[in-house]
């Protein structure tokens, strides 16, 4: 017993899991608050938070969808695709088809994203094509389908859509008053509820579920899984079938927040929720993740580009830029803090 | 307990590409029956347990279990089937728990209960004594407790049969014995264990019976007490104890006037692949070789020479002076080439032609900014395909389109080509026809002839006896013997490699 007494020091009875995830709330925490001091104004308002949320609903499902594949050792490329065809398609299905209802708009949303979450969930855990290929073939597909299926970009103008479009949540007590002195309520999108009854769904999926933890178990050492008798195929398939329906979902979530469809939309969606992902703590590598973490992380990212823009450097390309710096800052301290905890346990 | 059959394969039959890993095999294990499955490396001792376990399927041949026929296709399914296995290399996931290394993939139920599973693992560490704690991440435990989390995981899962595959080689001793009684204890409950183990003296001190193996073929069953040692090692290298076939080449030894100068020597030498410090020396002209069984060491002991291996410690001379050999550039430089075991590996590169592979290494020594000329290639090339007899096209055909002996003379030439003083051959003879093996080592006592210094490695001991006048005998990664002159026998190899009694 006295062999193994913890000379691990701070962080040796931490999970990676729970580190990572420390890491990154501790730092959204200081990020938000050094806005709240330093450039002030908006950032006050609690309104300005929902509207990150709103905005950014759907890129947090996305990410959701990401962290889950990630975490067992895979990546999907596909998802801003994805979104671009679900918005096309349900802006079609709802505007040129007569008597067109929005539950049945819905359920297209969710069947295409089952169905690209099937397929490459297949040709990835059945067939062990690398995912990254399957993907980056499911992210062409969909974009050019998107085209297809319409040519211009268009507003929905359904009027039970856009009655759906335009339901506001109200947050009690959180409003705040204008410079007229007018108190007004804090409000957020449907998007936003969806998102967060999916970050507490998941979060609970992969933390008491026996599929949740095979992810983990894949994710860590797919070899080891196989022999501790997880079904590592199924496991895999299943992460990608999910991360498509999230990502069909999402697709939803951003088609009623813009209520357009287009083949621009979403671009480059991928990748920021990738980003998120790993600014959450997720370990590109696999095993290693936390659902709230992803949600963290987007609203890290999103945190910053609102800071950027409200410093007046609106540009995209200064966003690009403090998102890269981001991201190689969370990987650092990332990487120094999981060293420090093995070199402190070798001792 | 009544010992009743519970295991049964029967004519287990396993190809992988271009080898029949196991053919005909049988074993059987009766209830509270701790079996010793023995063999060297390649016998196919893993490849039956990997078929026993579903990780393999089988080719040919019937498993039973308790006497009704089951088709194992998966880890899942010997699970199920009351099969655990624990395996020499941890195959647990780092990134979770112990506990959950522990309970997970196994039970019906789709929900986690924490509490619960974190109670029950814990109170079973505590039974073992383990020192881990239940909510601890795998991977802050080290490599022993990592394998005692796997046995216990294997004793919880209340199996029939208990597949141990070398899981005492990260083991200390204590830890061992703590492991024996564990097997001792399991015994008496009735459960069957399949024990493969590198080391003698622990199958002498817990196991019933024995199995052998060789080449993937069942050499017999025996109870411990019929097999002494010796018969054990002589039956896993499949040499009768009596055969004396001692015939030194017709050659002449090297006989020049520096013929007792030491060419390299080094003390107390260790690596960081986990062998003991080791003395050893050569003279010019001499050949000599590690022996041992497979595993036993004799592989890192020339990789330290040559430093393949990160070199850890110890004290190297070449003709007396000292010198720092710490990466095998440097070795080169001193005059020392090495062939390396696996030479799919560490060896040729199948795209490059025989012409380019055969001047690879004379090209790195004299660095990649000064390439020779197409014309001495080519004079290189030519001068070793005729020298060693290397049945190929032509000198710019793919090495990979070579037979495996001719890959291996491919390899010889380019070491050759270095002009070195000090020559390490590590199983140059292994998977080739037996022609291309006489030509290797006529070749290896010509060149000693010439004064080169030579250490051959071969898994036959009859190749080593024709070849080597001095014999450093390797057990458990220590250097246990030096075997030359008369003692150079099959029965005295045999009888330091089993040591004990």
């Amino acid at each position: 017993m006295d062999k193994s007494k913890m000379k691990g020091g701070l962080f040796s009875k931490v999970s990676d899991t729970n580190l990572l995830f420390s890491i990154t709330v501790t730092i959204f925490i200081l990020m938000y608050a050094s806005a709240v001091i330093f450039q002030g104004g908006g950032f006050r308002k609690p309104q300005t938070l929902f509207n990150i949320l709103s905005s950014n609903a759907a890129l947090i499902i996305t990410a959701l969808g990401l962290s889950i594949v990630m975490i067992s050792g895979g990546i999907d490329i596909s998802v801003g695709g994805v979104v671009a065809l679900v918005t096309m398609s349900c802006a079609v299905y709802l505007d040129y088809c007569p008597g067109a209802n929005i539950w049945v708009s819905m359920l297209i949303a969710v069947g295409i994203g089952l169905a690209f979450g099937i397929v490459q969930g297949f040709l990835v855990a059945y067939f062990d094509i690398q995912p990254f290929i399957v993907t980056l073939a499911g992210m062409f597909f969909a974009r050019g389908m998107t085209t297809i299926v319409h040519t211009k970009p268009f507003n929905v103008e359904n009027e039970a859509f856009r009655k759906l479009k335009d339901t506001r949540i109200v947050i009690p007590g959180a409003g705040s008053y204008n410079k007229h002195n007018i108190y007004q309520p804090a409000k957020i999108e449907i998007g936003v509820v969806v998102a967060l009854v999916l970050v507490v769904v998941l979060f609970l999926v992969l933390r008491y579920t026996k599929l949740g933890r095979s992810f983990y178990a894949v994710g860590g050492n797919k070899q080891s899984a196989l022999m501790l008798g997880i079904n590592v195929r199924r496991t895999k398939f299943l992460s990608h079938v999910i991360c498509g329906l999230l990502a069909g979902i999402a697709g939803y979530v951003y088609f009623l927040n813009v209520g357009s469809g287009s083949a621009a939309h979403a671009t480059g969606m991928e990748m920021n929720a990738i980003a998120s992902s790993i600014i959450g703590g997720t370990l590109l590598t696999g095993g290693v993740g936390n659902i709230v973490g992803t949600l963290f992380g987007v609203l890290s990212l999103c945190t910053i580009q609102n800071m950027v823009a409200s410093a007046g450097l609106g540009d995209a390309w200064w966003t690009g830029i403090t998102i890269a710096a981001m991201l190689c800052i969370f990987l650092l301290i990332q990487s120094i803090v999981i060293r420090q905890k093995k070199r402190a346990l070798r001792v | 307990m009544e010992n009743t059959r519970l295991l049964e394969m029967r004519g287990i039959e396993k190809y992988f590409p271009g080898v029949k890993a196991l053919q005909k095999v049988d074993f059987s294990l009766n209830s509270g029956e701790i079996h010793a499955l023995m063999g060297e490396n390649g016998a196919g001792k893993s490849t039956l347990i990997k078929v026993l376990t579903g990780v393999y399927g089988k080719d040919a041949g019937v498993i039973r279990l308790d006497g009704k026929e089951v088709q194992i296709h998966s880890p899942q399914d010997a699970q199920r089937l009351g099969i655990s296995t624990v395996y020499q290399e941890i195959t647990l996931c780092p990134n979770l728990t112990v506990a959950e290394n522990m309970y997970i993939g196994r039970g019906n139920g789709a929900i986690t209960n924490w509490k619960k599973m974190n109670e029950s693992a814990d109170r079973i560490l505590k039974r073992m004594d383990i020192p881990a704690r239940a909510t601890q991440q795998l991977a802050s435990c080290s490599i022993a407790v990592q394998q005692m989390v796997a046995i216990a995981r294997a004793v919880d899962m209340e199996c029939k049969v208990l597949i141990l595959d070398e899981p005492t080689s990260s083991l200390d001793e204590q830890e061992v014995e703590k492991l024996f009684g564990l097997m001792r204890d399991l015994k008496e409950l009735g459960v069957g264990i399949i024990f493969v183990t590198h080391f003698l003296d622990q199958v002498y001190e817990v196991c019933d019976k024995i199995t052998v193996l060789r080449d993937g073929q069942l050499v017999g069953e025996y109870e411990i007490k019929d097999l002494p040692r010796v018969k054990l090692v002589a039956k896993m290298l499949g040499k009768e104890m009596d055969d004396l076939s001692d015939i030194k080449g017709e050659t002449e030894s090297y006989s020049g006037e520096d013929a007792d100068e030491e060419v390299f020597e080094a003390s107390k030498l260790v690596s960081n692949a986990g062998i003991k410090p080791f003395d050893f020396h050569i003279r010019k002209g001499e050949v000599n070789g590690f022996t041992g069984l497979l595993g036993s060491g004799r592989s890192e002991c020339v990789r330290a020479i040559f430093g393949a291996d990160r070199v850890l410690g110890g004290k190297v001379k070449m003709h007396g002076k000292p010198v720092k050999i710490k990466g095998p550039k440097q070795a080169m430089k001193n005059g020392i080439a090495y062939l390396p075991e696996d030479r799919k590996i560490d060896g040729i590169v199948g795209d490059l032609s025989v012409r380019e592979n055969i001047i690879l290494a004379l090209q790195v020594m004299k660095g990649f900014f000064k390439p020779f000329t197409k014309a001495q290639a080519y004079a290189f090339a030519d001068e070793y395909i005729k020298k060693l007899n290397i049945k190929t096209a032509s000198a710019d055909t793919p090495v990979k389109s070579l037979s495996g002996g001719n890959q291996q003379k491919v390899i010889l030439a380019r070491w050759l080509l270095m002009h070195p003083e000090y020559l390490i051959l590590d199983e140059p003879t292994r998977g080739i026809d037996v022609g291309t093996k006489i030509d290797i080592q006529k070749l290896v006592l010509e060149l000693a002839s010439e004064g080169m210094s030579i250490t051959f490695i071969s898994s036959e001991t009859d190749e080593m006896l024709r070849t080597c006048s001095r014999l450093v005998v390797m057990r458990d990664r220590k250097v246990v013997g030096e075997l030359s002159g008369d003692d150079l026998t099959q029965s005295m190899i045999m009888s330091t490699i089993a040591g004990g009694e």
